[in-house]
């Protein structure tokens, strides 16, 4: 993914000013320029918008704790890594994060404090683990998953500013955009159906979710949303309805969860006939990145509008 | 209450009625689903043993041949398996509450689920989870069995039971331990222990089939001497029947239908206890009618829930074992009352 992240780089900086088109959420101030992080290092105190609340930081923290892979991704994209001292055993990326047998659904309050954190980041809160950390005077951030791709940047921002790397949460946030307004403006809304796999029982994911929400953003028809009332976004389809709705494309963000591949998918009873195994469109996701809302959701849009551009130019 | 006059008169007519209703569940599962295909057709495609009938889709009769057909048929082995081999263990327990899960057989096919999907090859789940919940079920059973076995007269049956309490505890405190080892899956076993009839196939025809049918064979071979049994061991011994082998032979049954229901469905709950207690209230207590009604009637009842299962929320999907109880525990609750009122 090096790459092309790089070439976009160089068109984010171009473009940046002239971006202000279809992808909404520009108004969020320019990049933080000429800032070096030396000089940021006097912006402390700083108030964060967190899940739980307003949290201030008094000082730069130099020993932040991870519970969340998401926000562990956002912390060494905004060079903060070297702030970071644990990770939860979830964090597999990237492969610098010092992972530990912590847990991020089962926290356990004294293992943690073990690690003499002055920040510590989480997504879920399992009952009282902020309330805890507070009471050992360990400042705690929840920051639960984003609704939106929108909150998904507020979030780096929030942490860039959280951990004094201001100048570069916001260049990357800057960055992530234009790259989506790229791969938005060079998508053809040309009602491909696609059906989204959370797990090999196929429970999937509507428009109404974050994950729905990037192929709604390139034109593509969700077939999972006619059975989203009631279902919480994610709802658990009949597999003779998907036959039924003969998708275009299959993506499988159950590959590493539950081994699946186009492979396995063609084996399945009444499958092969889908026009999307037919013609090659079913797509591997990694698992992790699908359901994250770090930086690599960029990279998870991109491989969704390559795999839609294919399927189009087969159709074509 | 018509089912129930029908069923009081004789017992081969209380049997030609229950395969009725067996017949136009197994219809109605075929007929109805999600996909909308015209009655016309799908009794055409009967009939024509599964060649696709001219005015049908190859869509239509891949759906009815690859989905439908096989979901119903296993939708049918697994309530006879449950409602057979509750029904015996309420006999050989003298327990009412005594369901197929009794001795461990639950917490051992989830511990051998979850083994498989935490540390079993990632892409051979589907092959992987049923055989380690099959294998888990019998061990499960095999422990308690093996130690609340107890000689002395009137305690075997409780000590059996609470062997397998205890049996069911220490496997399921395992099955939790290993889940938080690895809590990426957790999701994965819980979707499994609410039950699935989602992704059926032939496959799973074939897997449970041959245990069930030798399972439930059995049960029905046995069927009059549990009622011997029900009174009580020193009883039924007196009159000449060995306790201890009997009850083994139940369990091992039961077993077996259990460990090939949940193999293919996962757990569904209350199956075991409502329909043989329904069949009872409806036709006396006597085995040799409460066995093959429950056979008859847990298949029925299952693919009837089954059916509602996949179309309530068409074409999303609801967890089989949230319905089981749902609707059975109201339905329950009305024959309890109306068999009180008549009595």
């Amino acid at each position: 993914m090096g790459r092309p992240r790089r070439i976009l780089t160089a068109f984010a900086l171009a473009l940046w000013l002239a971006a202000c088109g279809s992808y909404a959420g520009s108004e969020e101030g320019a990049p933080g320029g000429g800032d070096s992080p030396a000089s940021e290092a006097a912006a402390f105190p700083v108030t964060i918008e967190g899940t739980n609340g307003r949290v201030t930081i008094d000082e730069r923290p130099e020993r932040i704790v991870s519970l969340s892979p998401t926000a562990t991704e956002d912390l060494f994209a905004t060079g903060a890594g070297d702030q970071v001292i644990a990770v939860d055993e979830l964090s597999n990326f990237p492969a610098e994060a010092p992972v530990t047998e912590l847990s991020g659904y089962e926290p356990n309050v004294e293992a943690i404090a073990g690690y003499e954190p002055d920040l510590v980041v989480f997504a879920t809160e399992p009952g009282d683990l902020a309330a805890s950390l507070e009471g050992l005077g360990i400042t705690a951030l929840q920051l639960d998953a984003a609704p939106t791709l929108r909150g998904a940047f507020d979030q780096i921002e929030q942490l860039g500013l959280a951990t004094g790397h201001v100048a570069e949460a916001d260049a990357l946030v800057a960055e992530l955009r234009v790259e989506v307004n790229l791969l938005v403006d060079g998508s053809d809304p040309s009602g491909l159906s696609f059906y989204y796999e959370l797990d090999d029982t196929f429970y999937s994911a509507t428009s109404k979710t974050f994950i729905g929400q990037l192929f709604e953003l390139l034109g593509l028809e969700n077939i999972a949303d006619p059975a989203g009332k009631g279902s919480g976004g994610y709802p658990q389809l009949s597999a003779e309805y998907i036959i039924e709705a003969d998708p275009d494309l299959i993506f499988l963000a159950d590959t590493k969860c539950c081994g699946q591949s186009p492979e396995t998918v063609a084996e399945r009873p009444g499958w092969d006939e889908i026009a999307a195994v037919t013609d090659g469109g079913v797509v591997a996701l990694d698992d992790d990145v699908a359901s994250r809302w770090g930086p690599r959701v960029v990279d998870l849009l991109s491989q969704i509008a390559a795999a839609a551009d294919a399927a189009e130019e087969d159709a074509a | 209450m018509s089912l129930r006059t029908a069923l009081r008169g004789s017992r081969a007519r209380a049997f030609v009625v229950g395969v009725a209703v067996l017949i136009a569940a197994l219809l109605a599962g075929l007929l109805i689903g999600p996909v909308r295909i015209g009655a016309a057709n799908v009794l055409r495609w009967l009939v024509s043993f599964g060649r696709t009938p001219s005015g049908m889709s190859e869509q239509e009769a891949l759906i009815l041949a690859e989905l439908r057909l096989p979901r119903v048929i296993v939708a049918g082995l697994v309530g006879a398996s449950l409602a057979a081999s509750g029904a015996a263990y309420q006999a050989v327990f003298r327990n009412p509450l005594a369901d197929p899960y009794l001795l461990g057989a639950a917490a051992g096919a989830g511990l051998g689920a979850t083994i498989a999907v935490g540390y079993g090859p990632a892409g051979a789940i589907d092959v992987t989870v049923p055989v380690a919940a099959f294998v888990g079920a019998l061990v499960g059973v095999g422990l308690a069995y093996g130690l609340g076995r107890s000689n002395v007269g009137g305690r075997a049956a409780t000590s059996l039971v609470l062997a397998g309490v205890a049996v069911a505890s220490f496997l399921t405190a395992v099955q939790t331990f290993l889940q938080q080892q690895r809590s990426d899956t957790l999701r994965q076993v819980y979707t499994w222990i609410l039950g699935r009839l989602g992704t059926t196939g032939w496959d799973d025809v074939w897997l449970a089939l041959p245990s069930v049918v030798l399972a439930v064979t059995t049960l029905w071979v046995v069927r009059r001497l549990l009622d011997v049994i029900e009174v009580g061991d020193v009883e039924a011994q007196s009159l000449g029947l060995n306790v201890t082998r009997l009850r083994l032979v139940v369990v091992l049954a039961a077993s077996l239908a259990t460990a090939a229901a949940v193999a293919v469905a996962g757990l569904i709950g209350f199956v075991g206890i409502i329909v043989p207690h329904t069949v009872r209230l409806l036709v006396g207590g006597s085995y040799r009618s409460v066995l093959p009604l429950s056979v008859l009637f847990g298949a029925s009842f299952l693919i009837v829930v089954d059916l509602l299962a996949r179309t309530v929320v068409a074409p999303a999907e609801i967890p089989i074992g949230v319905i089981t109880a749902l609707v059975g525990a109201p339905f329950f609750v009305v024959v309890l009352r109306r068999n009180r009122r008549a009595t």
